[in-house]
């Protein structure tokens, strides 16, 4: 499972420690940052006495390092490895996460972690072209074909089926851990790949430019260190790359290192989430509006289910610490007839909605009848808290560096999609990697790198717009606005091309949202 | 011919003294002695020089530069100048611009010519490749980093050490010969190639026919060359010339002139005559939207043509 240098590199860094003690403490000192456009400086080794026992380790050159060995970190990794013209490239994961080197367990008869994804079939497809998907397989992981929303008005709903759009599913719901073991498990039987774990953190960041301006003369000593960005770990190793990725999650350093600025806000919301259990299975993904934010209920295999509950934080810190038994009852009741009635099929009043003359040419789910979610029987797991946020980094790329999945964009958790853009953005990058290298470019050019941002950029930035408009409709309880989305509803519902738009664009088949195609 | 030989000079004279300072004040400033110099016009010495022909005229016969034989001034001023030249935002933007189609037409059809392996991250790996006109080395590296071993020249000392001091900076394109010397020199000294190319040149040489001879001569029989221009029509004229030099400001004003364009097919015939068959031709389309180029049947502007060398 451990591959002989990343051993190396753990027995290295276990002396190195033993010798030096914690190196987390010369950590912080040694993070600078400076304005945007330029690298922070690597702490001058000159001045501090700390500096002078520090064991400076060459971790090596490589093509490409990628700062998180998360899912969409790993997932580059694979894509890269999975490209005949990417192949050859050398590749180092800077992680400080053990699972990384000792292997992810997966224990198949504990319930499900809470902690899951939506993954749509772009994704699906993306792991399929890397060799992944087949990893999954083996573990827990529940494919859906039926999705009902709805609010708590009792004026609208829609269901969504695949077969509206002849599919077999919408998507699949999968632990993260599972993803992320099948990702890691993909790499390690590609021996060919030349990957190396680093077991540490990130510390700086330096480019390595050979401008007589900054007083780069070592070109004059005839050294060829060649054009590369340098990195720092907080362990004492430093290693030099063509191309750094930031793949650290949204509270990205290599984002803040890289002086790149965000936009965004904080939605006052907190989303709780947590493992229930049914008394049957579930295949249907659900979610129903509520004043304070959405509540969502997703199958997960057997007879799970996966709640992801957006409420204000006040209410979330008691939801947290109730009583199970009166967590289940609240959540049931956010499920069914809290804050407001069922709705009724079709639209308000009758059956022959206003959208009835369309039923000739309708969608097969367009005749499904309103359904009510399963009860929920039990917590299968703990209840985690997590504000929300929406980010978004101004550039994604600058010489030598780029940013992929939460540190370039964090979205609203309603309909799962924030992984699947990282995945996305994955993709796009390897591919733009490999037209770098079919046209004979270094790597780390950012002209190269900003056709992987403009492309990135449109995407991501349109899933941002609908679901912070999605949060934002709700946000508001009044009467004329309530008829209105509910008016959406059965328009989603009843209108075919619309309601195939919307699956495919939910899908990530599509770029834009549906009412710009 | 004589007048055809003063033309060529004028145009690459002119273009050094159109060359808008300000983007060059930072050289300056570093050779020291040129910034106590008051005149209004910048001395030529400072400028990047546009790719020369290694047809028509030399300057600097036969100087061999290579790293070891740099002082560290020069070192230094070579490579601030490099770092002009290889500016994506710089003077050379419409070059580098065009780099990645260009380098996908060639990609493509020497990989065809010689049965490589496309989807190979290095597939010119075995091939001599020489690169005419190569300025400051913006085709020659991405063709060594594709695998090819590759000698770039050109007849401007400046060019190539610019080229120089750059390529040193990555190991993948250390290997790369530059030279300072002109393509009817090595024909002379017999020198042979696999692939022959020649980009944005033939249009700055005194006599194109004369260049072909001297391209062909390079080329081993059987061997591929790859030439790129620009068309002359009015097309070309309302873009190459008034949109890019005075309109857009891509291109210092006098960098072209539009009566030494080539049509394709005199091109065609220029090279036929030298014993090279066109087995394609593409043309460049601009995308102001994409901001990128793209190849297309249309070589009403820029185009490129692929040929080999006859076996006799």
């Amino acid at each position: 499972m451990v591959n002989p240098p990343v051993k190396n590199i753990m027995l290295n860094r276990l002396i190195r420690r033993s010798v030096l003690g914690d190196s987390l403490s010369v950590r912080a000192p040694r993070r600078s940052l400076c304005g945007p456009g330029e690298f922070a400086k690597p702490a001058c080794a000159k001045n501090g006495s700390d500096e002078k026992q520090r064991v400076m380790t060459d971790g090596g050159r490589f093509d490409v390092a990628i700062v998180g060995g998360g899912m969409v970190g790993l997932a580059l990794a694979c894509s890269l490895a999975s490209m005949p013209i990417t192949r050859h490239l050398s590749v180092a994961i800077i992680d400080g996460n053990p699972a990384l080197v000792n292997g992810i367990c997966i224990d198949k008869v504990k319930p499900p972690d809470p902690r899951v994804s939506t993954i749509t079939p772009a994704t699906i497809s993306m792991f399929k072209d890397m060799g992944a998907w087949e990893c999954v397989l083996h573990h827990r992981h529940a494919y859906f074909d039926r999705m009902q929303v709805w609010d708590y008005t009792g004026l609208g709903y829609t269901r969504y089926s695949a077969r509206d759009v002849n599919k077999e599913f919408l998507g699949c719901v999968v632990e993260n851990k599972v993803l992320q073991s099948s990702l890691l498990s993909c790499l390690q039987e590609n021996a060919d790949f030349s990957k190396t774990v680093f077991p540490s953190r990130l510390a700086s960041m330096s480019s390595n430019e050979h401008s007589p301006m900054t007083g780069g003369n070592d070109f004059s000593s005839g050294t060829t260190s060649g054009d590369l960005a340098k990195l720092e770990l907080s362990d004492g190793t430093y290693l030099s790359t063509k191309l750094v990725v930031g793949a650290d999650g949204s509270k990205s350093l290599v984002r803040e290192l890289a002086g790149f600025k965000t936009t965004g806000w904080n939605y006052s919301q907190n989303a709780v989430i947590c493992t229930v259990e049914h008394d049957a299975e579930n295949w249907c993904a659900w979610q129903r509006f509520l004043p304070s934010g959405p509540i969502a209920l997703l199958p997960i295999g057997d007879n799970y289910s996966n709640i992801v509950w957006t409420m204000k934080p006040n209410e979330s810190v008691a939801r947290k610490s109730m009583d199970e038994a009166d967590f289940v009852k609240e959540a049931n009741h956010a499920l069914d007839q809290g804050y407001g009635p069922r709705p009724t099929s079709g639209f308000p009043g009758s059956n022959d909605g206003i959208f009835s003359w369309l039923k000739t040419d309708s969608t097969p789910s367009a005749n499904e009848k309103f359904e009510l979610p399963p009860k929920v029987v039990k917590l299968a797991s703990e209840r985690m808290v997590f504000p929300l946020s929406l980010k978004h980094a101004n550039n994604y790329v600058s010489k030598h560096v780029a940013l992929v999945g939460d540190a370039a964009h964090t979205v609203h958790p309603l309909a799962g999609q924030g992984v699947n853009l990282g995945f996305g953005d994955a993709l796009a990058l390897s591919r733009v990697i490999g037209e770098a290298i079919a046209v004979g470019v270094d790597i780390g050019e950012v002209s190269m790198l900003r056709k992987y941002e403009a492309e990135r950029k449109v995407a991501n930035l349109s899933m941002m717009a609908v679901l912070d408009g999605f949060q934002k409709l709700y946000k508001v309880d009044l009467g004329p606005l309530n008829i209105l989305r509910a008016a959406a509803f059965s328009a989603a519902h009843y209108i075919p091309p619309l309601k195939r738009n919307i699956i495919s664009f939910a899908s990530g088949e599509q770029q834009l949202p549906p009412l710009f195609t | 011919m004589a007048s055809k030989l003063l033309r060529c000079a004028t145009t690459v004279s002119s273009f050094i003294r159109a060359s808008p300072s300000s983007l060059f004040s930072r050289p300056r400033l570093l050779s020291g002695a040129a910034s106590s110099d008051p005149p209004p016009s910048p001395p030529p010495t400072d400028l990047p020089p546009p790719p020369s022909p290694g047809g028509g005229i030399s300057r600097n016969p036969d100087r061999r530069t290579s790293k070891s034989s740099l002082k560290d001034p020069e070192l230094a001023k070579f490579s601030a100048l490099a770092d002009t030249w290889w500016d994506y935002e710089g003077p050379f933007k419409p070059l580098h611009a065009m780099n990645p189609t260009r380098l996908a037409f060639i990609r493509s059809t020497i990989c065809r010519h010689f049965g490589k392996d496309p989807s190979s991250p290095r597939p010119f790996e075995g091939l001599k490749i020489i690169d005419v006109g190569c300025g400051g080395g913006i085709l020659s590296e991405p063709l060594a980093r594709m695998g090819a071993t590759v000698m770039g020249i050109d007849a401007v000392e400046k060019n190539i050490k610019i080229a120089q001091v750059h390529a040193d900076r990555d190991p993948s394109t250390l290997g790369i010969e530059y030279c300072c010397t002109t393509a009817e020199k090595l024909v002379k000294e017999q020198r042979t190639f696999d692939v022959v190319i020649s980009l944005e040149v033939i249009e700055h040489v005194a006599n194109p026919a004369e260049f072909c001879k001297s391209l062909s001569a390079l080329a081993i029989p059987g061997g591929a060359t790859v030439i790129s221009t620009i068309n002359r029509s009015m097309r070309a004229y309302a873009t190459a010339i008034v949109a890019a030099e005075y309109l857009l400001g891509w291109l210092p004003k006098g960098t072209h002139e539009w009566s030494s364009f080539l049509k394709p097919e005199e091109l065609v015939l220029i090279l036929q005559r030298a014993s090279i068959s066109i087995k394609e031709m593409a043309g460049f389309v601009y995308n102001p939207l994409t901001r990128r180029w793209y190849l297309s049947d249309d070589v009403s502007v820029n185009f490129i043509v692929y040929g080999f060398k006859c076996k006799q």
